[in-house]
């Protein structure tokens, strides 16, 4: 354990070795942006539901005040990144591929940027993880380097007391985008601080901080940032510059050299992976008690004027951020969000930067080459071997394209994470990732799908079964009452009545406790208080209109 | 393992530079065996660029003049390296629009085809037109050679120059002809392969070509546009075979060094069994696959009833290439089992 840099004894298989553009974007400092007029606040911006506003179009709010609530286990709040009026709460265009809509919060700013109360916990060594873990949900934390899932919910040993080895991925593999690089480099405590919190939370052993070895500055920063906090239960390894050694399983694998098990988690193997700028964000809501409302964003592409990084509110219309980073330089380019193998084309420049936003690529043709499908797929077999997941893409492709998805998930094709190493290569310049998530989203509806007619079909029989049941009950209350009269008397046959209807109403309300179906329960009660002076009288056929 | 991927190719770029590679032996094959092998390379050329320009107008898909992909007349190529280098113009026509026709198109173009065109093309020649298809130019330095003109008229109506006498005049057998007619006539190989046409490896003239195609071959590799699975499991499978057997009677089954230099086993082991879309497409896979394109040439040339077999040997495998590359699935990151 020790601060100096240890290079790491593990590959990975596959992987391409890609210009990085790093330098492009990392020569001045992290500029922060200016306050805009207004701000747009998507109410999903992490993965899981979205959140549920808990103010009201007029309402005044203070920057850190919160906006939106959770909903649910898996989602994230959403707080105000500056001071001022709420103006609207509608759908608006949110940054996607498809360029959907969805619904934001929207918020005039008052100019003042005044902060509400904050309440800092200096002391967290002495609070419980759990108490730990409410602190980082409450602050509106979801991973900050690329999927945006909520970190609190990883920030949980689960049913194992501790956990082994806390991973932070500082490895920033993708080409251009150097956001995390230039935290590291100024911020290294904050980080530091992170990771420190992460592994009370997690009771984690220790701590490996990740670092492609293209990173000298940021390696030299967190690697002095350990030494002056003295935190010797963390190290510091240098990882090859080799895309995609930033994925959560490449890193784990080439720091353990453990494999995170298909369909599994990386807790399974008693590992738990957070990005850099996520443990940063987790200090200042710990420490300083702040929620997650910035963050930084890269401005780069050899078509940009004065490529940068730049530290964010969270809301901030992209234009007004380009703008302040001096717009593009009269190079032809397209607007990526995100990098050039994993990032996607933005046609609206008026979207609201997110939690996961972590680059602008204004890319020439050059900088992210646009593909046209020059051929079908010649089977080159280039794709599977630079695979970091040792599949065949070849093959995934050809079941996918013929919407074969049994063959493709036989051929795992739930295993892929959409690095795009395979695109990259491919002579006949195929989007082969889109064909994998056009797979994956057909698998996923079938399984709705399936499930729905699953209930359906279960529906049905009860209802079959409640029909044959309330045949028999008639048939049954038909024959008592006959019994009855033959018996002649007028009490006892009121008693019988009475009994027959109660035990009528005990058997309804058995069998809808068996079956525990979603309908037919709601009549019973209502229909059994009035049993007494309907009894003899034939049911009234309450089937429910479907 | 872990490849540094060079300088990405599109598909044409691919073809082309495949196309590129097989020049040297061509050219060799024209100055050891004549006129022939130019007007077959110009027709199999123009025919398979005009079917598949037909084709792919028929099936209203794209082609871009001149070359389209690239792939028709790498096939168109491979073809002529494979024909006899004095042929009817028809029946160089035939194969050439075969391969492009049956062989690719209908199965729906370029990645599609379970076999290899230009194999398909051969083939179907070979079973169709015995006759022409066995006769073979004596090479370079032979009592009699034709003119170009000559080979013009004969190509275009089958009439050779009065003076000589029948096309026997001008041809003769290719060295594994001789020698399966040598077995048959039950010489001893010493004796077959002291005939001056087996000149000091595979046969004369054939040396150059098959140097040639070698050399092709490795710049293919060295530039990484093949690897080198197929090659060598082919070559070494066929090599141990020949020598297993070389070393039980070496007076009835030729030398491993013979079976490789000679005939088709080099073109077929660089240029066609590494065909990716009719063959394997794992690595293992492809070294299963190699295997199998050697153990059936040795098999068919030694004693099946063609002289040459690695033509058939490519098709049977091109037939199990699916259910080998079902069975060799690399071991996928995370799961269980052999490292792949």
């Amino acid at each position: 354990m020790s601060s100096h840099p240890d290079q790491t004894l593990w590959s990975f298989p596959g992987g391409l070795e890609l210009p990085g553009h790093k330098a492009l974007s990392t020569a001045g400092p992290i500029e922060v942006a200016k306050l805009p007029k207004q701000l747009v606040l998507p109410l999903q911006q992490h993965i899981g539901a979205p959140a549920n506003p808990v103010v009201q179009v007029g309402d005044k709010v203070k920057k850190g005040q919160l906006l939106a609530a959770p909903e649910g286990f898996v989602s994230a709040p959403i707080h105000a990144s500056t001071s001022g009026t709420v103006i609207a709460i509608e759908d608006r265009q949110v940054p996607h591929p498809s360029g959907l809509s969805a619904p934001c919060i929207v918020l005039e700013s008052d100019g003042e940027d005044a902060w509400c109360e904050l309440q800092p916990h200096a002391d967290y060594v002495n609070l419980d993880p759990s108490e730990l873990r409410n602190i980082i949900r409450d602050a509106g934390i979801v991973g900050l380097g690329g999927a945006g899932f909520p970190s609190f919910i990883k920030l949980n040993p689960g049913a194992r007391t501790s956990i082994d080895t806390l991973i932070l991925n500082g490895a920033e593999c993708e080409p251009f985008i150097s956001c995390d690089d230039m935290l590291m480099r100024e911020r290294a405590d904050e980080v530091v601080h992170g990771a420190r919190i992460m592994q009370h939370a997690l009771n984690a052993k220790r701590c490996l901080i990740g670092i492609e070895d293209n990173k000298p500055e940021a390696i030299a920063a967190i690697g002095e940032a350990i030494r002056r906090l003295n935190q010797p239960s963390i190290s510091l390894m240098k990882v090859p510059t080799r895309y995609p050694a930033g994925g959560e399983k490449q890193l784990i694998r080439l720091l353990t050299g453990k494999e995170v098990p298909s369909q599994g988690l990386p807790i399974d193997i008693g590992v738990v992976c957070h990005n850099v700028a996520t443990a940063a964000s987790v200090h200042r809501a710990v420490e300083l008690g702040q929620p997650m409302i910035s963050r930084i964003v890269t401005i780069t592409g050899h078509a940009a004027a004065q490529p940068q990084n730049m530290e964010v509110r969270l809301g901030t219309p992209i234009e007004a951020v380009l703008e302040q980073a001096g717009g593009d330089n009269g190079q032809a380019h397209r607007l990526l969000l995100g990098g050039p193998m994993m990032g996607f084309e933005l046609r609206n420049r008026q979207l609201p930067t997110t939690k996961t936003a972590n680059c602008l690529l204004l890319a020439t043709d050059q900088d992210a080459p646009k593909r046209e499908v020059i051929s079908d797929c010649i089977r080159c077999g280039q794709c599977a071997l630079v695979c970091p997941m040792r599949l065949l893409p070849q093959q995934l492709y050809w079941h996918a394209k013929a919407k074969d998805f049994d063959k493709a998930q036989d051929y795992d094709l739930f295993d892929c994470i959409e690095c795009g190493c395979c695109t990259h290569v491919c002579p006949a310049q195929l989007p082969l990732v889109n064909f994998y998530r056009f797979a994956k989203t057909h698998i996923w509806a079938q399984e709705r799908e399936k499930q729905q007619a699953d209930l359906a079909r279960e529906r049905h029989e009860f209802r079959l079964f409640r029909q044959q049941r309330e045949k028999e009950e008639k048939a049954a209350r038909h024959k008592a009452k006959a019994d009855a009269v033959a018996k002649g008397g007028g009490e006892d046959s009121k008693k019988a009545a009475i009994k027959a209807a109660m035990e009528r109403a005990k058997a309804k309300k058995a069998a809808v406790q068996a079956n525990g179906a979603d309908e037919a329960p709601t009549e019973a009660p209502v229909k059994e208080s009035t049993a007494p002076e309907t009894a003899g009288q034939p049911a009234p056929d309450k089937e429910p209109k479907p | 393992m872990s490849f540094a991927i060079q300088p990405h190719l599109s598909v044409p770029q691919i073809m082309h530079r495949v196309s590129l590679a097989l020049i040297p032996a061509l050219l060799a094959y024209t100055w050891i065996f004549g006129w022939g092998v130019v007007l077959n390379v110009l027709l199999a050329v123009a025919t398979a660029l005009a079917v598949e320009a037909l084709l792919l107008k028929i099936r209203h898909k794209p082609f871009k003049a001149p070359f389209g992909d690239g792939s028709a007349i790498l096939t168109a190529l491979l073809l002529c390296m494979a024909l006899p280098p004095l042929l009817p113009w028809w029946v160089v026509v035939i194969g050439s629009a075969i391969a492009i026709l049956l062989g690719k198109q209908l199965y729906g173009g370029l990645g599609f085809n379970p076999f290899n065109p230009a194999m398909v093309g051969y083939v179907v020649l070979l079973i169709s037109f015995p006759r022409e298809m066995s006769l073979w130019m004596a090479p370079i330095g032979g009592e009699h050679s034709l003119s170009l003109l000559d080979t013009l008229r004969y190509v275009f109506t089958e009439q050779l120059p009065a003076a000589v006498g029948g096309i026997d005049a001008y041809t003769m057998a290719t060295p594994l002809d001789a020698l399966k007619t040598g077995l048959g006539l039950e010489q001893a190989m010493g004796e077959i392969m002291a005939m001056p046409m087996f000149g000091y490896l595979g046969g004369s003239g054939w040396e150059i070509i098959n140097a040639l195609i070698l050399l092709g071959g490795l710049w293919m590799l060295y530039t990484r546009l093949i690897t080198w699975h197929v090659p060598v499991a082919m070559l070494g499978t066929l090599f141990l075979i020949a020598g297993i057997f070389h070393l039980i009677d070496p007076q009835s089954y030729a030398s491993p060094v013979f079976h490789i230099v000679t005939g088709g086993a080099l073109l077929g082991a660089f240029f066609i069994a590494t065909d990716p879309v009719s063959g394997a497409t794992s690595l293992r896979g492809q070294l299963i696959f190699g295997a199998g394109v050697g153990l059936f040439t040795y098999i068919i040339r030694t004693w099946g009833g063609y002289p040459d077999g690695v033509a058939f040997s490519i098709l049977l495998m091109n037939m199990a290439a699916p259910t080998i590359d079902y069975y060799t699935r690399p071991r996928v990151f995370g799961h269980k089992g052999d490292q792949g």
